[in-house]
């Protein structure tokens, strides 16, 4: 017995439980979905509303005049063709990274800490995608004609341009939009019911019940859910690797000495991963609190993403040590005056090593328990790592154009005001996207943490169901009822686990 | 509980995702024909002008050269519309009381011009140069037309990039010899393939890289 005891307490180390306190499948819906169904909208909500709002209309003031006037009113100009419309789209669609490898990667990979973290991980990264196309769509200068970079039999009698990086971002970035779009959809569809099925007020019922698609949680229903879901992860998780890859090609395809580098792809992908996961850290580390959701996003949840961010980090610095080794051993004059420039010599230096700051050393704190562990130093170097990851973009993209091959082509890069209206009012805009979102629909994904409950552990050939390890760790049981309205009735479908839906789920 | 939704609403559902593709796939086969329909490019469409000036009769009838009004096609980007002193050449003697030309007339005295509608409009961001063209074998009727059978004339092709690529892609199918430039009546079957490639290495046309090259046209 002791050594059971002690069995299970090594246990317990090893993998944490991923939800706190005592909970049933009642209470987890009761505690998800009353969030948007009962209880009183907390006065914090519309004053971050409020504020967000504001700021985003900021970035309505600077669309339209932007439109009206022209792309002019940027502060990139021939030799820094590229500005603030390039970093900002980068850095937007950075953040959108964390959120596609938390529902797709991690799914694969049976990482059971993704479920109470994946639908909002998911909703930030469709709104993060939002926010980054408009920039380049913009920056075409007509943006009313952006649909020529789709390959349709258009008038013109040509195709566009497949060999330019920029066309494979286009397709890049849609696919990707639509793909995360879908998948975040499909994983609200069970919850949208039980949403639909809760809801006292009529016009939700009928919202809820428009967009749960005619949902009943029936075997059927469960079976083909699973394998979309399923084929949705795998369609998502090359896009992972793929989409940020693409967006270095932008730059690395091109020959400029700084952009020109084989490096550029799985640095880039780290350095998205790295900055989406600051982000989600950002977000839902108030919301847990603001909303008491500590239970499902516990502490283990927040160490464990501290730890992606080491890694990621450290694979980013990688990259740095990489990009500054390759300009000296390279031996090419240029690529040594590029970095030469960008490190110490030219007047961007402090940029720099303001980056290496945020992004190197910053998170070495990781390194320590102390740190790791404690909520307000994650959240302090995630909003860090968000700083640092856009200043990477700036220094890539303005200190490598600022010196062109030509000296007497050489200018200084500063961003007008509406760059800087533009780059806020899409922060505006995505956290009024992110306070909807919290508002109407359920934060955390209600059935799929209901089957980490140590009561959805169902044991083949013996009884299990309490010890939450059952050694197959295969026996998940997603099926319970979603759809019940009442916690007795999800405990009566508990005691008949053999129910024919669960057959579905033997691997 | 009540049930939100009818039994049927499953259906409508269903149905909806076909009729969603069938529209989707039914708004995309009408764009594309309405963007080439007459009502956008202006092809085929009649212009009436403040003269009823008929190029059927001046040029069909009476034979006489495009040159004569259109001066500068071998030598500038433009054609060139003829000055009112062209017209008064001749109706200074003939039918110099129509009523018909009676506009012409008033621009005569006071030394105003006519102020034509312009058929062929095409946009600034697209470089055109007649002389060119003239130059290198095409000859007036493949882009114009049969200038010579218009009362009022039109346009006779949708002048969309599209429309200019075919040429510029297969020069080859498009060109005369010097000759016949400014034969209306000219038949493109005139000229065997072997003389067609012939033609094209004697007009020194370049390579199709150039000049579907982007800045051969957008400058």
């Amino acid at each position: 017995m002791q050594n059971a005891e002690e069995l299970r307490a090594i246990r317990q180390r090893l993998q944490p439980p991923m939800v706190e306190g005592e909970h049933t499948f009642g209470s987890v819906s009761d505690k998800i979905g009353d969030l948007t169904l009962k209880k009183k909208t907390p006065f914090h909500w519309f004053i971050g509303l409020g504020i967000s709002f504001l700021i985003a209309q900021l970035l309505l003031f600077t669309v339209v005049y932007l439109v009206v006037t022209g792309i002019g009113i940027w502060g990139n100009n021939q030799p820094i063709g590229w500005a603030f419309d390039i970093i900002n789209f980068v850095w937007w669609i950075g953040i959108g990274h964390a959120g596609t490898l938390i529902s797709a990667i991690l799914l694969l990979l049976n990482q059971k800490w993704r479920t109470s973290i994946n639908r909002f991980a998911e909703a930030m990264t469709l709104f993060a995608v939002a926010c980054a196309g408009l920039f380049p769509l913009l920056h075409t200068g007509r943006p009313w004609l952006a649909y020529w970079l789709f390959p349709y039999p258009n008038t013109m009698g040509m195709w566009p341009q497949f060999r330019s990086p920029l066309m494979w971002d286009v397709f890049a970035v849609s696919t990707y939009a639509t793909v995360s779009a879908l998948f975040w959809y499909v994983g609200l569809i069970p919850d949208l019911a039980t949403l639909r099925d809760r809801a006292k007020n009529k016009y939700f019922k009928v919202v809820y019940g428009l967009l749960a698609m005619g949902w009943r949680g029936s075997a059927r229903h469960w079976h083909r859910y699973e394998i979309a879901y399923l084929l949705l992860a795998g369609l998502s998780t090359p896009l992972v690797l793929s989409v940020h890859s693409i967006v270095s090609f932008d730059f690395s395809v091109a020959q400029l000495p700084g952009w020109h580098a084989t490096i550029f792809p799985p640095y880039f992908v780290a350095g998205a991963i790295f900055a989406g996961f600051a982000m989600v850290l950002i977000l839902c580390i108030p919301l847990r609190k603001w909303y008491g959701m500590e239970d499902f996003i516990t502490h283990t949840h927040l160490v464990l993403m501290g730890k992606v961010m080491l890694a990621t980090g450290l694979i980013v610095v990688y990259g740095y040590a990489m990009e500054a080794f390759f300009g000296w051993y390279s031996a090419n004059e240029y690529e040594y005056f590029m970095i030469k420039n960008r490190i110490w010599a030219g007047p961007y230096w402090w940029f720099y090593w303001l980056l290496i700051l945020c992004n190197g050393l910053s998170i070495q704190l990781l390194w320590f328990k102390r740190f790791r562990e404690s909520t307000f130093w994650l959240f302090v170097i995630s909003i860090i790592v968000s700083i640092g990851m856009w200043l990477e973009r700036f220094v890539i993209i303005v200190t490598s154009l600022h010196r062109d091959f030509l000296p007497s082509s050489w200018s200084m890069y500063s961003p007008t005001i509406f760059d800087i209206t533009m780059f806020a009012g899409t922060i505006g805009f995505f956290f009024t996207l992110i306070y909807l979102f919290v508002r109407f629909l359920p934060i955390i994904s209600i059935f799929e943490v209901r089957t980490l409950l140590p009561d959805a552990q169902v044991a083949h050939g013996h009884h299990g169901a309490h010890d939450g390890d059952d050694v197959h760790g295969e026996s998940q049981n997603f099926t319970e009822g979603v759809n019940e309205s009442t916690d007795r009735e999800s405990k009566r479908e508990l005691e008949t686990p053999t129910d024919d839906r669960g057959k579905y789920h033997g691997k | 509980m009540a049930q939100v939704f009818h039994r049927a609403a499953n259906n409508v559902a269903k149905i909806s995702i076909v009729v969603a593709v069938v529209l989707a796939a039914a708004a995309g086969f009408v764009y594309t024909q309405l963007a080439r329909s007459s009502y956008l490019t202006g092809q085929h469409v009649e212009k009436q002008q403040p003269v009823q000036f008929s190029h059927k009769h001046h040029s069909g009838d009476d034979g006489i050269d495009c040159r004569y009004c259109h001066t500068a096609v071998e030598t500038s980007y433009s054609a060139g519309i003829p000055p009112t002193q062209t017209c008064m050449n001749c109706h200074s003697q003939i039918w110099s009381d129509s009523p018909y030309l009676e506009p012409v007339r008033a621009s005569w005295r006071e030394n105003k011009p006519i102020e034509w509608e312009r058929v062929h409009d095409l946009p600034e961001y697209a470089y055109f140069n007649h002389s060119i063209h003239i130059a290198k074998g095409v000859g007036c009727s493949t882009c114009h037309g049969q200038i010579d059978n218009m009362p009022a004339v039109w346009q006779e092709h949708t002048l969309q990039m599209e429309w200019c690529l075919q040429c510029h892609r297969e020069p080859e199918k498009f060109i005369r010899p010097q000759s016949e430039i400014y034969n209306i009546q000219w038949n493109d079957s005139e000229l065997s393939d072997e003389q067609r490639l012939q033609l094209k290495a004697d007009y020194k046309i370049r390579s199709q890289e150039m000049l579907t090259s982007c800045s051969t046209c957008h400058r």
